[in-house]
């Protein structure tokens, strides 16, 4: 029971930043925009969350300044491939690769001071109990994914503003020659997914491990970026694939601590599993010929008016 | 009454050219005018203006006597102008009811924009479920999603840009009911064609555009198709010349029972055709869209093989080969979607030609490209066929429809093939360059080669060809001499009537 109960909390842990940032990323896939620095925009997140949170203890302020630097990051992607119409493909990467540099030599200075780690949502006496902690157990990051599921899933099928990034991601010529802004639209998505990706950087000081360490994020943003493709840009597939891989990661954990059964399977095959996933269904996916992969049709392609 | 809209002057200037050059025509409320021209004389730049995607660098636009500055076209549709573009400004991957809302600049709630879709609907019979997805839908129903979005705004102009260009004739005849009703309750239509018998048929007024100039305001019902088309290319029209004594040889392209598979939902397979070709001759096929064509020109070209003997040059069985080695045997073919089919739009022109050209003329030599043999040739087809490109080094996408096709042509026909095969060789292009491409091919077939023309264009199939089969249903009726059909006959014919006895299960299309 305890054992189950561990586990629980730590898949909902583990699963939580690559939901948040994965959101973010469907965001601004769904506009067409293929932005690849995820990964990068995690750390910069991460380290100014860590940094505000070492200062103020204040971790609802570390999160705001995650969320802040994770956009502003996201700015340069957006000038680049947006204003100038750089390849979003190489643009996405160079940004993975700045924010990792970048973040590790913000943090050169913080290695080894703790922080103290984010506390649960509601008091402690409610999550005593063992349903209490399951479901009330968890910090404010965790039901804030949660509720950004719906409400991205509600912004983009129920409001006209969703209506309209759809349409930028689908056919930004058509868009334009109606009248939106395509650039515009964009602009705001890349932004959206930025903050996302800086809020789930600085889940990682936060909530997972409570001091600054280079690279800290160890390629879950990546994984949020599969993962959008894996859910078929859909947001409640999206949450059901971040907690599936959320539990394969937990699985590698207690693989690799020597957890019984677990450990019949080789912790490295753990590991691998997510992405063995994501192969599988990416084929699957690709099988159906008939119905549509639902990508957005102008994912990736630069955006320049004909006329 | 005021002109419900008056250009005045109206001038644009890209770099290196001058799209429109003090244009000045009016439009009267209820008025179907008819904005004329060829490729590239500015229509499209002139209606940007007025929908307010462009600005002019100078001239006065007037609506409703009040001189007005249209910065966009969200400004443009609140003056009530509509727009229903070439081009479909459609989401595919959303519904009919998205794609609506998308188009409105007023915020309705969904349920309030479906009950007024299905208002106008009814009203003017255009008839779509709201819920379809866009991608589900036909060309025709592409289209009137278009209308029904610019007719919710109560549109006082509606511009019309080629409507027709993409519709079977019954459609067309379905689009000039609602465009009549329109007029008739007050609207005034700007309708852009290069379709002189259809502006006859529909429009009050016509104004004639030339090399971005106004060329003339006339009345189209007082004009005759070929004044009309002389005003538009500035030219006497000429008429197509048959060398005389051309003869037609022995046979040279033999097609003996051929079949094809059906290959995806919407396919229609050639059933069994049969017919041959002799050396100078011009082989037409008539017949509705949709009923074979595809498949025949597939399966001609090579893309499509077959039984070895069904498709012959001289006596020797080609039918397995692909379209390298019927190239190669002197069968070239030009299919009918020109951008992604025939040629390759990010490519340069250089290069497309190599993607043809490469054996018959030397570009490829132990594997390695003869750019300069493709640059000269690419030239060659630029000059001779009056190809308005910079050179050969732009690219086919950069091209407009008319001239990328009058290149496709031209890098066939030079190649000098004994067989070519050609769908809808003059499709959406004007009246100059269709006549330029006609006698290309005639003269292509004075010099001996076999001519295939597969087209929905009776005028153009009569004008052309020495014989004619129709097909319907993948089937292909007998052959007969030009001169011995009626137009009714082959009527008849692409209706599914077969010689007067057989009648094979009709389509009313």
């Amino acid at each position: 029971m305890d054992l189950t109960l561990a586990i629980i909390v730590t898949v909902v842990g583990a699963s939580t930043p690559i939901l948040i940032a994965a959101l973010g990323e469907l965001v601004v896939e769904r506009s067409g925009v293929l932005n690849l620095g995820v990964e990068g925009m995690m750390l910069i997140g991460a380290i100014a969350g860590f940094v505000v949170q070492f200062h103020t203890g204040n971790p609802y302020l570390a999160l705001l300044s995650g969320a802040a630097a994770g956009t502003a990051a996201s700015l340069i992607f957006g000038f680049l491939t947006l204003s100038l119409s750089a390849n979003q493909t190489a643009t996405g990467l160079a940004l993975t690769i700045f924010g990792t540099g970048f973040s590790a030599l913000a943090g050169s200075s913080y290695s080894a001071r703790p922080v103290t780690l984010m506390q649960p949502f509601l008091p402690v006496e409610i999550a005593a109990h063992p349903i209490g902690k399951v479901l009330f157990g968890y910090s404010f990051p965790i039901y804030f994914a949660f509720a950004m599921v719906v409400v991205i899933w509600y912004f983009l099928h129920k409001t006209r503003a969703g209506l309209i990034l759809r349409a930028v991601g689908e056919n930004d010529q058509s868009a334009h020659s109606i009248g939106y802004s395509v650039i515009g639209v964009r602009y705001l998505a890349v932004m959206f997914g930025g903050a996302m990706a800086g809020i789930a950087g600085a889940c990682f000081p936060l909530l997972l491990t409570p001091q600054w360490a280079e690279r800290m994020t160890a390629g879950r943003g990546w994984i949020a970026v599969a993962l959008v493709v894996f859910a078929s840009w859909k947001p409640f597939r999206l949450l059901a694939g971040a907690y599936l891989f959320g539990l394969v990661m937990t699985m590698e954990l207690y693989a690799k601590a020597g957890g019984g059964v677990l450990s019949v399977i080789p912790s490295e095959l753990w590991a691998a599993l997510p992405y063995l996933a994501t192969i599988v269904v990416l084929v699957l996916i690709s099988l159906r010929r008939d119905a549509s992969t639902n990508a957005p049709a102008c994912l990736g392609k630069p955006f320049l008016p004909t006329n | 009454m005021p002109y419900r809209l008056e250009l005045t002057g109206i001038t644009k200037r890209f770099p290196g050219v001058l799209a429109n050059d003090n244009v000045t025509f009016a439009v009267k409320p209820g008025e179907i005018h008819a904005l004329l021209g060829e490729n590239g004389a500015g229509k499209s730049t002139l209606v940007k203006m007025i929908y307010g995607i462009m600005q002019p660098d100078a001239g006065e636009i007037r609506w409703d006597g009040q001189p007005v500055t249209v910065s966009n076209p969200k400004a443009a549709r609140r003056l009530g102008i509509g727009m229903v573009f070439q081009h479909f400004s459609l989401f595919e991957a959303l519904t009919v009811l998205e794609n609506i809302a998308l188009g409105m600049d007023a915020k309705i709630p969904a349920r309030e924009l479906e009950a007024r879709i299905r208002e106008v609907m009814t009203q003017y019979g255009l008839l779509l479920d709201p819920h379809r997805t866009v991608a589900t839908l036909s060309v025709g129903e592409r289209q009137r999603i278009e209308i029904v979005r610019a007719l919710l705004l109560d549109p006082k102009l509606l511009i019309m840009d080629e409507p027709t260009s993409v519709l079977t004739p019954q459609e067309v005849e379905q689009l000039f009911e609602v465009l009549r009703k329109l007029a008739a309750q007050g609207c005034s239509i700007l309708y852009i064609s290069h379709k002189l018998h259809e502006i006859k048929a529909l429009c009050d007024t016509a104004t004639i555009l030339r090399g971005g100039k106004l060329v003339d305001t006339c009345d189209p019902r007082q004009e005759t198709s070929r004044s009309l088309a002389e005003k538009m290319i500035g030219a006497g029209l000429r008429d197509i010349t048959r060398a005389e004594g051309r003869s037609i040889g022995q046979a040279k392209l033999v097609v003996s029972h051929l079949s094809t598979q059906k290959a995806g939902h919407f396919d229609v397979p050639v059933d069994d055709v049969s017919f041959t070709v002799r050396t100078g001759e011009i082989f037409g096929v008539a017949g509705v869209a949709g009923n074979g064509q595809n498949a025949l020109l597939d399966a001609l070209s090579g893309e499509i093989r077959s039984d070895k003997d069904a498709i012959s040059i001289d006596g020797q069985g080609l039918g397995m080969l692909d379209t390298t080695g019927r190239r190669k045997r002197g069968l070239c073919a030009v299919p009918e979607e020109r951008n992604g089919h025939a040629a390759v739009g990010d490519f340069s022109l250089s290069d497309n030609s190599v993607l043809t050209a490469r054996d018959r003329l030397g570009m490829v030599v132990m594997g390695l490209i003869n750019s300069g043999a493709a640059k000269t040739y690419t030239g060659k087809v630029i000059a001779d066929f009056a190809v308005k490109a910079l050179g050969p080094a732009s690219t086919a996408g950069s091209l407009s429809g008319g001239n990328l096709q009058k290149y496709i042509m031209g890098r066939e026909i030079l190649q000098k093939p004994s067989v070519l095969v050609v769908s809808q060789p003059t499709w959406g292009v004007d009246a100059g360059a269709a006549a330029a491409i006609h006698q290309a091919l005639v003269d292509l077939a004075a010099a001996g080669s076999a001519i295939v023309v597969i087209s929905q264009d009776l005028d153009e199939l009569r004008a052309l060809c020495d014989t004619l089969a129709v097909i319907n249903m993948g089937r292909l009726s007998p052959a007969r001499p030009t001169k011995e059909v009626s137009v009714e006959e082959i009527g008849l014919l692409m209706g599914g009537v077969h010689g007067a006895t057989e009648v094979h299960d009709a389509i009313p299309a």
